[in-house]
């Protein structure tokens, strides 16, 4: 047996093998289903009536895709470049921070705070990235390492905002911020759910992002430095800029969910803000093999397991930590499947 | 030495890749106690031989006998279980493990590990004190000396019991004092008992360190001789062979000044050659040959030229103004074609397809971009013009190149060098690897490149190569650039001494 690798990539045989991979790890989890002594076939059907089984059910679903969207545009345009920005999470609590630091009674109308508390979020959070990705390019420092870190450095700050200055007094104690004006809110898209408009900006961040690395020179750019970072400076690619610069919408993007769920769900910082959404964000970018518009997807097949296993283990007990277990399963099914769409086994 | 059986004996091997004949009915013998010197130019066939032996390749025809038994072919283990052992020129030895630990590793079954480490421990300072190979068992291999650890590379394979020793290019990483050195210690072992192989293109070292040589040449057997009997400056006619004729071409007038090294200096790193004073004039329609045996700064003046490497000292003048800040980038705005010797992993991004690496170097400019947009007509249309006029062979443009063959990978990268029809180029073993038909398609349009104007510097390890399209030569050894030559002035013999560092051009 020999591993040899195909001629050609054709994205049809991508999109097979990334349901074939699902449809592993699906069958996979039902045995474990199975082995707690419920029937698979009325565990997936109550998974998905959970996600998709009405409207309420599905507004759920895509509220809940919606930072994920975010956080997996920003995993993914960074690996595109080989950065591993494993920072999500913290840039996604920057984001948040900056939501509640400007998102006070400033007079601006809804038209103005909202874009302006986005693009500061991204800033701060594409800033945030700046530190781990100049230490990688001046002194190669692994960022995985330093990006991994400065989340919890993020939470604990977090943390102690949300215990003291930023208190709220109106808050019977509990550790959370004041809320943010009226006007930031964002607004919600469908009657009595708690969908909001982050999820249309979510996925057209992902149009613009796909447009952005397929159509321009600065995607190209990154694309190339992520394959060959020694053959784009030979053939007169600033490497260390490009670097830079995907730093900036990576870090931006993951920033952009904290703003999102902050101004459309919560109102208010805590520190359970986000259930990890920054490194879902990371899962999510690997099941869309990296693609921005297959992010959108694979955000939200992940939402999907994660509302609907709630449902699923109130109606027939089984833990719903088998949403982690599926999504993770998932992963390692795909990281394979992608494997074999770029190499085949060969007899003899 | 007719009594005598010889303890490894190859005959009439035999390997062909594709058109290539890289050994034809090659014959060797080793006695037992002698060290044998296998001499021959990059590309003669030499690695393809001990590869042969060592059962990475199957030969086409041939038998390798080994102390009168044959060896079974295509199996690495034979060779080692059957007493035959390689250092290689890479070491393959983990730097943050100690010695002992290096030397047992693949070696020793890892259960009982403790005791088998008392044991290996007193086998390695016996094999130390046998053959006069001085290293501290428990040193960590990445504090040792270049030279040490080439003695922890020769302990593996004594370890193992090899009584015969096949050492590929062992003074290449060396410098001359641990090269002398080294010719110590393979006396000691020969003493001891061991054969010897080693393999080498330095004239130097075949005279002081080899009982007989054999000059391997486009993978035959030229020359055989015991070392008392010759001499470098018959090794040398030897191993570059009788002169081929040169190109019919017209002899054109060359042009002004296109790019001039000045005083050229950067220090080496860990043990690598440096270069010490270069002085380069390359003039419009011509090609300005750089031979020398590789490692010996080549690659290092390349990078320079291309904006790659910084030097410490000297200038670099395009066109007789000095270069403010060379980068790549402003190598290529300044009108520089280059073609890097690493086609893959330099040349192209293999992993994108034709017509984003035809881009790769101005994507930024009409016609692949406006407004910072990509233009993927234009790109396909630019491409497709290109890849027809220079012959690529490819299944379709969307396809990523790593499935191109080295000819057609090669045609892509003067395809896009040339397009533009740079005033200078820089041509790094062009070609390296390349079949008899890719090689003369490269030459042609290097040819045709300074018919046109263009001044071409090509770097080459293949003196044939050389002789057959180059005005000029200049010839690099250990970091020194010799002064240029005119290729009609020079004959093959002077060339290879000042290669091999004794020429009188050579300065020390």
């Amino acid at each position: 047996m020999r591993i040899e690798p195909r001629e050609n990539q054709s994205l049809g045989r991508l999109i097979l093998a990334l349901f074939l991979a699902v449809a592993a790890a699906l069958s996979v989890c039902s045995l474990l289903i199975l082995w707690s002594g419920a029937s698979p076939v009325q565990g997936w059907l109550l998974m998905v009536k959970g996600a998709l089984g009405s409207k309420f059910a599905i507004s759920e679903t895509l509220t809940r895709a919606t930072p994920l969207i975010f956080t997996g545009l920003a995993a993914a345009v960074a690996f595109k470049a080989k950065l591993w920005n494993i920072g999500g999470e913290g840039q996604f609590y920057l984001g948040a921070c900056m939501a509640i630091l400007l998102g006070t009674d400033t007079g601006l109308s809804a038209w103005a705070l909202i874009p302006w508390l986005f693009v500061a979020g991204a800033l701060a959070g594409g800033l945030f990235l700046l530190v781990p990705t100049l230490l990688k390019t001046h002194m190669n420092v692994d960022e995985v390492v330093t990006t991994l870190l400065l989340n919890f450095v993020v939470l604990l700050f977090v943390n102690w905002l949300v215990f003291g200055p930023w208190k709220d007094p109106m808050s019977m104690g509990w550790p959370q911020s004041a809320p943010v004006v009226d006007a930031a809110a964002l607004p919600v898209l469908l009657a009595k759910t708690r969908l909001h408009l982050g999820f249309v900006l979510g996925v057209g961040a992902a149009v613009l992002v796909w447009l952005f690395m397929e159509r321009t020179v600065w995607g190209f750019e990154i694309r190339a430095v992520g394959h060959n970072p020694n053959a784009s400076r030979f053939a007169g690619m600033p490497v260390n800029a490009v670097i830079v610069r995907t730093a900036l919408i990576s870090g931006g993007l993951a920033a952009m969910a904290g703003v999102s769920e902050l101004l459309g769900v919560k109102g208010y910082l805590t520190t359970d803000l986000s259930p990890g959404f920054g490194y879902t964000g990371i899962v999510v970018a690997m099941l869309a093999a990296l693609h921005p518009l297959g992010v959108v997807a694979s955000a939200l097949f992940v939402a999907m397991i994660y509302i609907g296993a709630d449902s699923m283990s109130r109606a027939i007990n089984i833990s719903n930590y088998i949403a982690d277990v599926t999504t993770a399963v998932s992963l390692l099914a795909v990281l394979c499947a992608l494997f074999f769409t770029k190499y085949r086994i060969r007899r003899g | 030495m007719p009594m005598i059986k010889p303890v490894l004996s190859l005959s009439n091997i035999t390997k062909t890749f594709g058109r290539v004949l890289a050994n034809d009915q090659v014959s060797l013998d080793l006695f037992p106690g002698e060290i044998v010197a296998l001499l021959g130019e990059n590309g003669a066939g030499k690695t393809t031989l001990m590869s042969i032996l060592f059962g990475h390749y199957l030969a086409d025809q041939g038998e390798i006998l080994v102390r009168g038994k044959a060896l079974a072919q295509g199996s690495p283990r034979a060779a080692l279980s059957a007493g035959v052992g390689m250092v290689h020129q890479h070491f393959t030895l983990a730097g943050n493990m100690s010695v002992l630990d290096n030397v047992i590793l693949g070696t020793e079954p890892l259960w009982g590990l403790k005791t088998r480490r008392r044991k290996a421990c007193k086998k390695l300072e016996g094999l130390m004190k046998q053959f006069g190979l001085k290293v501290d068992p428990h040193a960590q291999v990445s504090a040792l000396s270049v030279g040490e650890q080439q003695r922890v590379e020769i302990l593996k394979v004594l370890y193992r019991d090899a009584s015969i020793l096949i050492l590929d290019e062992p003074t290449a990483v060396l410098t001359p004092q641990e090269a002398d050195h080294l010719f110590a210690t393979l006396n000691q072992l020969v003493k001891g008992g061991l054969s010897i192989i080693f393999i080498t293109h330095k004239m130097r070292e075949v005279m002081a360190a080899s009982h007989r040589c054999v000059v391997l040449r486009q993978g035959r057997v030229v020359h055989e001789t015991p070392t008392r009997d010759t001499s470098p400056e018959d090794l040398a006619r030897h191993m570059v062979g009788q002169e081929v004729e040169k190109k019919a071409r017209q002899k054109l007038i060359p042009g002004n000044e296109v790019l001039s090294l000045k005083n050229i200096s950067l220090s080496g790193t860990a043990g690598k050659t440096g270069l010490e004073h270069l002085d380069l004039d390359l003039r419009g329609s011509e090609i300005l040959g750089i031979a020398g045996v590789s490692g010996n700064g080549q690659s290092l003046l390349a990078d320079i030229i291309c904006g790659m490497t910084l030097p410490d000292k000297g200038d670099i003048l395009v066109h007789g103004s000095p270069m403010a800040g060379p980068s790549p980038g402003a190598m290529v705005r300044a009108g520089l074609g280059r073609v890097p010797d690493d086609r893959t992993s330099t040349g192209l991004i293999a992993d994108m397809n034709l017509m984003e690496n035809m881009a790769s170097e101005t994507y930024k400019k009409m016609p692949f971009s406006r407004f910072g947009l990509l233009n993927f007509k234009a790109m396909e249309k630019e491409t497709a013009t290109r890849v027809k006029h220079f012959d690529v062979r490819c299944p379709g443009l969307n396809t990523v190149v790593r499935n191109l063959s080295g000819g057609n990978m090669q045609k892509l990268i003067l395809a896009r060098e040339l397009s533009g029809k740079p005033g200078i180029i820089l041509a790094n073993q062009p070609t390296w690897g390349l079949d008899v038909g890719a090689t003369a398609y490269v030459h042609d349009r290097l040819l045709e490149a300074a018919q046109n104007g263009a001044g071409v510097i090509l770097i080459s390890e293949d003196l044939d190569e050389l002789f057959l399209v180059a005005d000029r030569i200049q010839v690099m050894s250990q970091g020194h650039l010799s002064p240029a030559m005119d290729i009609d002035d020079v004959d093959r013999e002077a060339l290879g001494l000042i290669m091999a560092g004794q020429g009188e051009t050579h300065a020390h």
